[in-house]
């Protein structure tokens, strides 16, 4: 029941994914960060297998900031996704393939316009104006298609994203622990606090 | 979980008019009956020549990257663009290269060689095996839709502007009945030295 949550507005983009590290039906921690950030205008949040979510962000990251380092210039979002879309799919056929689901935050600095891509562990990319994965998709989905526009501002990309975590407490059977929230803008990536105990009405 | 082939949806047919081809896909990329967007359109430029590509995304992506390759590669070996009919023997080559773990796409090409003048459709299946047709081909999870109506709707040497009405009713009214294809479409109307392409709304539910 790992939640991932992306939200694009007018100047950001919002990336949130749920605090619960859990093995099985046992959590084993409440502060868990499932992004990693792969240079001041990427972010990438992962859920999936135990042992293959970390080792493919940090291998992707390193991999990123080397990127970074050789040319003295930072890969955009776009390039960034298809980078990462292809080592996915390189492994997709390999001997041990990376069960791994992602979304891709990001700021184009020379569109000058946020971006959002949707991966999942069969190397699918899509770029989209607001993504989830897992359970929260059927949850989400539904909750962005009707309030969601393009040119929203910070305020109410926000109030979206406790339309949806709100709706994920009242419907998912398992406590996800609350989320951890960043914004990517053109300032580069923040954490955003978050109130997680706001009280839902459950009918 | 089903076939590769029907996971993530789509569809895409092409069609031969009086000199001039069309070729048309939705815009729908989904895991089962959830839609994830509806913005990937399954159609890629080599040049002169138009590649349709239906079945899993991944592999949607990976073999229109590496086509993207190999025709750059084509191109600056040769000093010109490849024609249709090559590029039907280099993905039917390229397929078979993968022929005992093959990409799940049902590929279709659409062009006109410009040496000859002549319209050039053909599609494949998923280890390379061509199939050259003189009036349509289909592929995807609408295929056998397709098949339907374009069997109704076609007829031989039809203009630009009417086979732009045929390809787009034929694909249209298919994909209304596949739960997995639709959300939209885009149209290319190849002739001599010109190309339009058009982006058609379809119903969105």
């Amino acid at each position: 029941m790992e939640v991932l949550l992306g939200i694009t507005g007018k100047d950001f983009t919002i990336v949130a994914a749920s605090k619960a590290a859990m093995r099985g039906a046992t959590i084993l921690k409440a502060s868990d960060d499932k992004t990693r950030a792969l240079n001041s205008t990427s972010l990438m949040a992962f859920s999936g297998e135990a042992g293959d979510t970390v080792q493919f962000a940090e291998y992707i990251q390193a991999n990123i900031q080397l990127y970074s380092m050789r040319n003295s210039m930072e890969l955009s979002p776009t390039a960034t996704a298809n980078f990462v879309r292809g080592e996915l799919a390189r492994a997709l056929r390999s001997r041990r393939p990376y069960t791994v689901n992602l979304i891709l935050g990001g700021y184009d600095k020379i569109a000058d316009k946020p971006t959002l891509y949707w991966i999942d562990y069969l190397a699918s990319l899509a770029p989209v104006p607001y993504a989830a994965h897992g359970y929260a998709q059927y949850y989400c989905l539904s909750i962005l298609d009707k309030h969601h526009h393009p040119d929203i501002d910070f305020e109410q990309g926000m109030k979206l994203l406790r339309m949806c975590t709100q709706e994920l407490k009242r419907r998912l059977p398992i406590d996800f622990k609350g989320v951890v929230v960043k914004v990517i803008t053109k300032d580069g990536i923040r954490e955003q606090e978050y109130e997680d105990d706001v009280k839902v009405a459950i009918p | 979980m089903g076939s590769p082939f029907s996971i993530n949806g789509g569809a895409c047919v092409a069609m031969v008019g009086k000199d001039c081809v069309a070729i048309a896909c939705d815009l729908r990329l989904g895991m089962q009956a959830l839609t994830v967007s509806n913005n990937f359109p399954k159609i890629f430029n080599y040049g002169d020549v138009y590649l349709g590509l239906t079945g899993l995304a991944t592999d949607v992506a990976t073999v229109s990257d590496l086509f993207r390759y190999k025709v750059n590669m084509y191109r600056l070996r040769e000093e010109r663009n490849i024609s249709p009919q090559t590029m039907a023997n280099l993905v039917s080559s390229s397929l078979y290269e993968r022929r005992f773990g093959p990409y799940f796409v049902s590929p279709v090409i659409a062009g006109i060689n410009q040496t000859t003048g002549k319209p050039f459709i053909c599609g494949f299946d998923s280890i390379g095996c061509i199939d050259f047709a003189k009036d349509f081909i289909v592929s995807g999870t609408a295929s056998d839709q397709l098949f339907g109506t374009c069997e109704g709707l076609w007829e031989p040497d039809l203009g630009p502007e009417d086979l732009f009405e045929t390809v787009s009713q034929a694909l249209l009214n298919a994909v209304d009945r596949d739960a997995l294809s639709g959300w939209g479409a885009h149209v290319y109307i190849i002739e001599k030295d010109k190309v339009t392409k058009r982006l058609l709304k379809g119903r969105q539910d």
